[in-house]
């Protein structure tokens, strides 16, 4: 029997990541330029191999994050049964101090206008914005941004365990990639399992997980019980805050504010429809590496009718069905298998999924002066460039390289296929077929990854909240939506449909445009309502 | 039995008791954002991981041993056949116990709050006022147990001083509003002064940290790991205005 649940998703194409940091900037300027939250950054930006936001999050022998496999075969809490953790309420054993992600800091600016006549220039100095005080700073969130000092701090990595030999930091020899991460909203969180007072819960109709401000009683273990640490706590307001995925934006149909501003349009945010009675079995299977497999398994698809049956009994609408039917998370995800979870090994089931880059292979081919647009040279460099297929592997597949060779050879093929589209040859097909696609495949994947139109990256279908819309809108009459008899008024120019001003959503925005295009509208200075 | 003891011990459990009711159903209901531990655990870990488990485990010790002294009269203990004599031994050598983990931890959590630099800059003006109360009682009880009840530095008490005869016997006559003064004003003035600022303390609660006590979250060992929760209609998007802020309606 299963049970149908949707679940909002995103998939980054870390190809594309140029590591700009605008999705950080304009997610804190959205979220988190408050006090109590200084440092925290729901969007962090990292470039890897580095240490990570806050150091070292990713070593779970040290801070005992996610679940891990009993020898019985039973899911528990890295850190403990129930009890064991309510006895140690008092003073959690595993929480980052506010050195491990790094202490906020501004600039005494005003020194710069104020400072009186003198021989040399004033200077802003660095400010603690906890204390107030002068400070030295030593580490930020980004510290290490494009392998900045990791020459000293880079051997500290968790993720170059079992390749620690192998990865040398001298320039020349060096590759690096960024890694763009928010909350995972895990199918089976951790954070939410950790929390005493039952604030943190997961939404029924998105997945979103989300902290309960009014419950929330601020014992932290939702942050050690994290093992991403997208659980920060509000040293203000004593809350726990993590990424919203920017909810009020998805349930009226909107990406996520660090998806909307990417730069690199690398993002791309849809419905999964999956399995809710099968998470708890596929985060339990034996061995970390099974788990990439399990994951996709509990993801159901979307266009077999027994699924969108059984969706339907479980009352999920037709408009989320068809969202799932387009998903771009769900066809990078599981249809072309590009998109790998991050850390599987957490055994968290997380809903943000990362196609691996390609270029640190096709750098280091260019480089040696190949080509290194050739698919042979590419299939063979995969082959041999062993470090950052071994790191990206430890990465997003729990050391399975095979899983990771597979995905880098499929955007090899995409882009070698995609070279004689171009340059107006004749397609090789043996290209698409070396890595078990048609040439068709590959060029839907193109327009997908590549072209990446808006549309076609972003299909959330906007929340169900008729009747609390209708509380929000002042002109709005109770027989006044969709299909209503009350719909829109009727006015001497035609139907005008009262427009919204405390939501205004991508999908309202189009079918304006849109209604605008066909719709011959007044001159100016005609008789408008 | 004068008029100040009168009203020490008559009047003011009451009006504290009335504060601590409403207080609190105030801070539940207007203030559930603020209704936090407020952890400073962030700024400085070490000390408090000695410090907080040592105060908290040791207060809780403690009022395990003022619910058994004063709210089960001396007639029970000694129908299950514990004499006065055991019960002040054990009481003693339980008191001394906790005493001194409560001693330890929160000279090291005020240590830490006055010398981190970050600890302090996050303490209220709730929080010190709270800590002069909390401090001064703990110290008189700390007094009580040890130089009066343990050591009898006043040649007083030889066999302690007999609480469950008095101060307990106020104690429960508060609660069927026939407060006994006279009970309480026969307990040396440290006994008294103890009780007074015990009293305050629990007007204090509903407006400092300390409402935290009541959210010790004993429903987490019973209930499924994961949460699920439905989207509440009334929160989502925007939220319907308060009253008298509502839109001016366009026609």
């Amino acid at each position: 029997m299963t049970r149908v649940m949707a679940q909002v998703g995103m998939v980054m194409n870390l190809d594309k990541c140029i590591g700009c940091h605008t999705c950080s900037v304009t997610c804190k300027q959205t979220w988190t330029n408050r006090r109590g939250v200084e440092y925290v950054w729901f969007n962090n930006v990292e470039t890897r191999p580095g240490l990570g936001y806050p150091r070292r999050y990713e070593d779970q022998e040290e801070w005992k994050g996610g679940w891990r496999r009993t020898k019985r075969g039973k899911l528990a809490l890295r850190s403990g049964s129930r009890w064991h953790r309510l006895t140690q309420i008092f003073s959690n054993p595993k929480l980052p101090g506010i050195d491990d992600y790094y202490e906020p800091w501004t600039y005494d600016y005003d020194t710069l206008i104020s400072a009186p006549p003198m021989d040399t220039t004033p200077v802003a100095r660095p400010k603690s914005m906890i204390t107030g005080k002068d400070m030295d700073i030593r580490w930020g969130a980004n510290w290490d941004d494009d392998l900045g000092g990791t020459a000293e701090t880079g051997h500290a990595d968790p993720m170059l365990k079992g390749i620690e030999d192998q990865v040398s930091f001298e320039f020349e020899k060096a590759f690096m990639f960024y890694l763009p991460r928010i909350c995972e909203h895990c199918l089976n969180p951790s954070c939410v399992a950790s929390c005493p007072s039952g604030a943190m819960y997961k939404r029924t109709e998105d997945g979103i997980v989300l902290v309960d401000q009014d419950r929330c009683r601020g014992w932290r273990m939702c942050v050690s019980g994290c093992p991403y640490k997208k659980v920060y706590f509000n040293h203000r307001t004593g809350k726990a805050e993590k990424c919203t995925l920017c909810y009020p934006r998805l349930e009226v149909g909107q990406p996520t504010v660090c998806a909307e501003t990417c730069v690199g349009r690398l993002r791309y945010i849809g419905l999964f429809l999956y399995d809710a009675d099968r998470v708890l079995a596929a985060a339990s299977v034996e061995k970390d590496t099974d788990l990439y497999e399990a994951q996709l398994d509990v993801l159901l698809d979307p266009n077999d009718p027994e699924v969108i049956e059984q969706a339907r009994r479980d009352g999920i609408a037709e408009d989320w069905i068809e969202a799932a039917q387009k998903s771009p998370v769900y066809t990078l995800a599981k249809k072309y298998r590009m998109a790998l979870p991050l850390h599987p090994e957490y055994r968290t089931m997380p809903m943000v999924w990362y196609i691996p880059p390609l270029s640190p292979v096709v750098d280091a081919l260019k480089n040696s002066g190949h080509d290194a647009e050739d698919a042979g040279n590419l299939f063979g460099a995969i082959d041999a460039l062993r470090i950052p297929v071994g790191y990206l592997a430890n990465l997003l597949t729990a050391g399975d390289t095979d899983v990771v060779d597979g995905v880098l050879r499929r955007l090899a093929a995409m882009r070698s296929y995609m070279r004689d589209i171009n340059l107006g040859r004749d397609t090789d097909e043996s290209i698409a077929e070396a890595v078990g696609m048609t040439g068709e495949d590959l060029y839907d994947m193109y327009r997908l990854l590549a072209i990446a139109k808006y549309e076609h990256r972003y299909v959330i279908p906007a929340a169900h909240q008729e009747a609390a819309s209708a509380l929000e809108e002042a002109p709005g009459c109770s027989l006044d939506f969709e299909g209503g008899p009350g719909m829109g008024q009727t006015t001497a120019v035609g139907e005008v449909r009262p427009v919204p001003v405390s939501i205004e959503s991508f999908h309202l925005t189009k079918q304006r445009a849109l209604a605008a295009e066909h719709a011959e509208l007044p001159e100016a200075g005609g008789d408008r309502a | 039995m004068t008029a100040l003891q009168n009203f020490a011990f008559g009047v003011v459990p009451y009006i504290a008791g009335a504060v601590f009711l409403v207080g609190m159903y105030w801070r539940y209901r207007y203030d559930a954002y603020g209704w936090t531990t407020r952890s400073s655990q962030m700024y400085e870990s070490r000390l408090l991981r000695i410090g907080s488990p040592l105060f908290h485990v040791g207060i809780l010790l403690a009022l395990a041993g003022h619910v058994l002294g004063l709210l089960v009269p001396a007639s029970w203990t000694e129908a299950v056949g514990v004499s006065e004599h055991v019960y002040h031994v054990a009481a003693v050598t339980f008191g001394v116990i906790a005493g001194l983990m409560v001693a330890v931890g929160l000279s090291i959590l005020i240590y830490r709050r006055r010398t981190v630099g970050r600890v302090f800059q996050v303490t209220t003006r709730m929080d010190k006022i709270m800590y002069v109360v909390l401090v001064g009682t703990i110290v008189l009880g700390l007094f009580n147990t040890f130089a009066i009840n343990w050591l009898n530095i006043t040649g007083e008490f030889p066999d302690g001083f007999n609480y469950r005869d008095s101060v307990a016997i106020w104690f429960r006559s508060l609660f069927v509003f026939q407060p006994d003064v006279a009970a309480m004003t026969v307990a040396p003035p440290s006994f008294q002064l103890h009780a007074v600022l015990s009293v305050l303390l629990v007007a204090l609660i509903p407006f400092t940290r300390l409402v935290h006590i009541f959210s010790a979250p004993l429903g987490y060992v019973a209930r499924p790991y994961l949460v699920y929760r439905s989207r509440d209609p009334q929160q989502a998007g925007a939220r319907d205005p308060r009253r008298g802020w509502e839109p001016v309606r366009r026609s």
